[in-house]
């Protein structure tokens, strides 16, 4: 490693960070419009030409606004956590790539690494809610545990069945390897078929898809999972105390967290910058970061739709409803590598399973609203004792 | 500061509001009759009301009367008020039965030394923050009650703000 | 939740201070919480206080109302129609038909917009950002109807004693029409967007739960006894203004949970409409106060207990007049006040993550509680 390599790689890392950072403010800004317009409303539209320059402005609040250090936190801890929180969310970004030969490190090991790291944000969300003093912080931090936790399981089966379909565990194999597989002479490869895509894995695997957008929701803590930051009960839960430039890390490690799930989904399942495959480099970028951006919308306008779930409720979702699925999940797709079935057995055998969790869901609701509680007698019922 | 105009010194005849309860109130008026007799209660009509007025020490068993006999059955309290009439201190009771549909109102009166009345939160369980707010603003005390802490005023405060007694118009710090 | 008797475990205090996104007010609530279930709750009131009752013995009587307009502060017109109620039956005043009716009709355009009010607020307490705004848009069309009639949005003044202040304006029914229209397809979209929702089942179905006979006991009244299994509604039983005309139906819920309690209000509305829109049909010219308020109201010496259904419970004005301008006692029953004493008998037992949905669920305003 010279030292001309060693600049070079910090001057790659310092765009890729810029990159994010713009991408987090246009989400922001993103996020306000949807909700606004979900709400019936406008969002932003002051701040320069129908708002566009409100993530600036949010910005520059944000980095003059005082950082208050409560008396009681622990002061080092306190300092460190949104740091701890932000630094793995940013080193996932080294090894996702934007396109074929548009990555930082093609690392081999891609998907375990990314994993890996995505689990040691939770450290810092407990040194947030411990340090801050505040028993709401204690409670949320404890919360935001015991569901990131339990929300890593599902996610990581998720990945397993996917990088078991692909026999790699390289971000850009997966999105190569994202049409048919076929066995030759008892060895499974990955072929093409005529040099063209055909299917992404999310119709392979529909059941792999649910389970890891529900749980990368859960992950970055997202309705109908915020419990952990719930506005109306725990005020923040362990931001609670963060203010000015402390909480806009938070913030921003939210936020990449948002586009690396969405990323995710986009890369593992729906064909990356492939299907269809673009001419150039630049027009694969932007159409994957097209679909990335359905995806992120997806999410906003499951945020402005649904009410959140309570902590136990969250908690057996998981692993009453997840966790099984997820194994199911990984068993039919060995079944699937190992006789060499055709491609759309796996669909066939993945969507009886889909179909039995929405259905138990559906079941579970209807079960409220089978019969109205609420009558509506006339009035003069009332008199009739 | 305006003084207050005294009303006295208009001299106009003050007339009474008159009596007219409907045919619940009546037959409810001659069932009390028939259980309490006049050396325990007092019973009249105010407008719409039937009015029953007891002594403090046969409150909790009238009161008992009137919940469990199925005649009455008044389950509902609806109101626990408390008037400062300067000599005496009246406490009134606003009950109803959702079973008959009838209400009728209980009063006790109790001096300005000595306020003390039981307290009828082991039968209507309604009553304890009304007692609460009773003792808070009027000082008072209902003998029985779980926990008479101020209500409505904060810690520390001086003085019964309900009572005519207290200054109303004579701030003198303000 | 398990708890093991031999672990040992100390109780959190968790305080919901008066300065709480979601305590609807300035309420402060205490919680003893082992893990995640409250143990003991000890609210903490008197925030508002503003001593409403000492000053109505010092105001004359038209005066009052305007003290009753700011007690429970989103049903303005239903708490200056039961002062006014108790005013006019001491002094057994007849008001003309035209007044009742009008004032019946803002009575219940005001259960409405308290509904809805209530509607949004529980959304956001359950975790959903988008009823508050929906509610708000159908609140803001009855608001602007308010503002026509009584030249104000909420602290109107409207309903004095002997009638009301001034006639409606003349394009009141085809605008009250029109507003209703969309009104009722406001209402079918906040019902649709929340009520049958997976997630907001979850959180309120079987949560919170009080028995009938519980309820009565601790003094609920109104949309939560009803919602407790109680057929109970004093628009019926103790009939007050013309309500004996006008055919509408009761929502008793049978479960007495959270859910019951927000789909009875709910329907409420819906049946608010049908009765004002019977009543905008029967309204005809004429006057709309009593020519005996032109002087200066002293009511015969005497005591009234009037008492009304306001849109959170039995609202109850207990008067004592001594015959001159000033009344001698005023006393205010207000429905929060009761319903918030059942708070701890819901609160025990339950998750922490609850009490903010059952604490909406009972829908408390702080201005009447506190008086």
């Amino acid at each position: 490693m010279t030292f001309l390599n060693v600049i070079y790689l910090s001057l790659l890392v310092l765009a890729l960070f810029t990159f994010l950072l713009i991408v987090v403010l246009i989400l922001t800004y993103l996020e306000r419009k949807t909700l606004g317009r979900i709400q019936m409303r406008m969002g932003p539209m002051r701040v320069g030409f129908h708002g566009i320059l409100q993530p600036l402005a949010d910005g520059l609040k944000l980095l003059v606004k005082e950082d208050i250090l409560p008396a009681w936190a622990d002061k080092k801890i306190f300092w460190l956590a949104p740091i701890v929180v932000f630094i793995p969310s940013f080193m996932i970004w080294v090894t996702i790539p934007l396109a074929e030969d548009l990555v930082l490190q093609n690392l081999d090991l891609g998907l375990f690494y990314i994993v890996a790291l995505s689990v040691l944000s939770v450290i810092g969300l407990v040194m947030a809610g411990w340090s801050s003093g505040n028993k709401y912080a204690t409670f949320g931090g404890l919360r935001a545990v015991a569901q990131l936790i339990s929300y890593e399981i599902p996610l990581i089966m998720a990945i397993l069945g996917v990088a078991m379909l692909v026999q790699s565990l390289k971000l850009t194999d997966i999105v190569d390897g994202n049409f048919v597989t076929v066995t030759i002479d008892g060895h499974r490869t990955i072929r093409n078929l005529a040099g063209q895509h055909i299917l992404p894995f999310a119709a392979i695997q529909p059941l792999g898809l649910f389970i890891f957008f529900v749980s990368g929701l859960a992950e970055i803590g997202r309705t109908p999972f915020d419990i952990h930051h719930a506005e109306s009960e725990i005020v923040g839960g362990p931001l609670v105390e963060y203010s000015g430039i402390h909480w806009a890390i938070f913030f921003l490690a939210e936020y990449m967290n948002t586009f690396t799930i969405s990323i995710l989904t986009v890369l593992l399942f729906f064909g990356g910058w492939s299907w269809p495959e673009m001419p150039t480099t630049f027009l694969s970028v932007l159409w994957f970061l097209i679909k990335t951006l359905v995806v992120v919308m997806i999410i906003f306008w499951i945020r402005g739709t649904y009410p959140r779930l309570r902590i136990d409720q969250l908690m057996s979702f998981a692993w009453k409803l997840l966790v099984p699925l997820s194994f199911i999940n990984i068993i039919i797709t060995g079944i699937f590598l190992f006789y060499g079935w055709p491609f759309w057995s796996l669909t066939i055998m993945s969507l009886p399973f889909l179909l039995g969790a929405f259905y138990i869901i559906y079941k579970k609701s209807s079960s409220y609203t089978k019969h109205n509680t609420v009558q509506v007698y006339p009035a003069k019922w009332a008199t009739q004792k | 500061m305006p003084k207050r105009v005294m009303d006295k010194d208009k001299k106009l005849t003050v007339k009474e509001a008159s009596i007219c309860l409907d045919n619940r109130g009546e037959l409810l008026k001659s069932l009390l009759g028939q259980f309490f007799t006049d050396l325990v209660a007092q019973i009249g009509a105010s407008i719409d009301e039937v009015t029953l007025t007891v002594k403090p020490e046969k409150l909790l068993q009238t009161c008992k009367i009137l919940k469990e006999d199925p005649t009455f059955s008044f389950n509902y309290l609806r109101c626990l008020s408390i008037v400062d009439y300067i000599s005496r201190m009246e406490i009134v009771y606003h009950i109803y039965s959702m079973e008959n549909l009838h209400k009728m109102v209980i009063k006790t009166s109790v001096t300005e030394d000595s306020p003390k009345v039981p307290s009828v939160t082991s039968i209507w369980p309604a009553s304890n923050w009304f007692e609460r707010e009773g003792h808070d603003l009027f000082g008072v005390q209902f003998i029985g009650h779980p926990d008479l802490s101020p209500l409505l005023l904060y810690e520390g405060f001086e003085g019964y703000p309900g009572r005519k007694s207290y200054p109303f118009h004579d701030y003198d710090e303000w | 939740m398990f708890t093991d008797q031999n672990l040992d475990s100390v109780d959190m205090m968790v305080n919901m201070g008066p300065q709480h996104p979601s305590t609807h007010g300035v309420f402060r609530m205490i919680l003893w919480v082992d893990g995640e279930r409250i143990i003991k709750v000890e609210p903490h009131i008197g925030y508002l206080h503003r001593g409403s009752e000492k000053l109505c013995e010092a105001e004359l009587y038209p005066q009052i109302v305007s003290l009753f307009d700011r007690m429970d502060y989103l049903s303005n017109f239903n708490n200056e129609l039961v002062y006014c109620m108790a005013v006019e039956k001491l002094m057994e005043l007849q008001i003309p038909e035209r007044a009742e009716y009008i004032r019946i009709i803002m009575c219940e355009l005001n259960r409405i917009t308290s509904h809805l009010m209530f509607y949004g607020a529980y959304g956001l307490d359950a975790g959903a950002i988008t009823p508050v705004l929906y509610a708000f848009k159908e609140r803001e069309r009855i608001q602007s109807l308010f503002e026509a009639v009584s030249g104000a949005r909420m602290m109107h003044n409207y309903i004095n004693i002997g009638g009301v202040r001034e006639d409606l304006p003349e394009d009141f029914a085809k605008r009250l029409d029109n507003e209703l229209d969309q009104v009722k397809k406001g209402i079918d979209e906040c019902d649709q967007l929340l009520s049958k929702s997976e997630l907001f089942l979850a959180r309120t179905k079987g949560v919170g739960q009080i028995s009938g006979a519980d309820a009565l006991d601790l003094g609920m009244s109104g949309p939560n006894l009803r919602a407790s299994g109680i057929l109970d509604d004093i628009r019926v039983t103790e009939p007050y203004s013309l309500y004996q005309q006008f055919s509408f139906g009761i929502p008793v819920g049978s479960e007495g949970d959270c859910w019951d309690r927000y789909y009875v209000r709910i329907a409420e509305m819906r049946e608010s409409i049908k009765i004002i829109e019977q009543a905008i049909k029967i309204i005809e010219r004429g006057p709309v106060k009593t020519d005996s308020t032109k002087f200066l109201i002293r009511p015969p010496k005497g005591e009234v207990y009037v008492r009304a259904e306001n849109p959170r419970g039995d609202f109850g004005v207990y008067l004592i007049s001594d015959g001159s301008t000033k009344p001698y006692r005023v006393k205010v029953r207000a429905p929060s006040f009761s319903t918030l004493q059942a708070l701890p008998h819901l609160l025990i037992n339950s998750y922490l993550a609850d009490s903010v949905v059952i604490l909406g669920s009972i829908d408390i305003v702080l201005g009447e509680v506190d008086r």
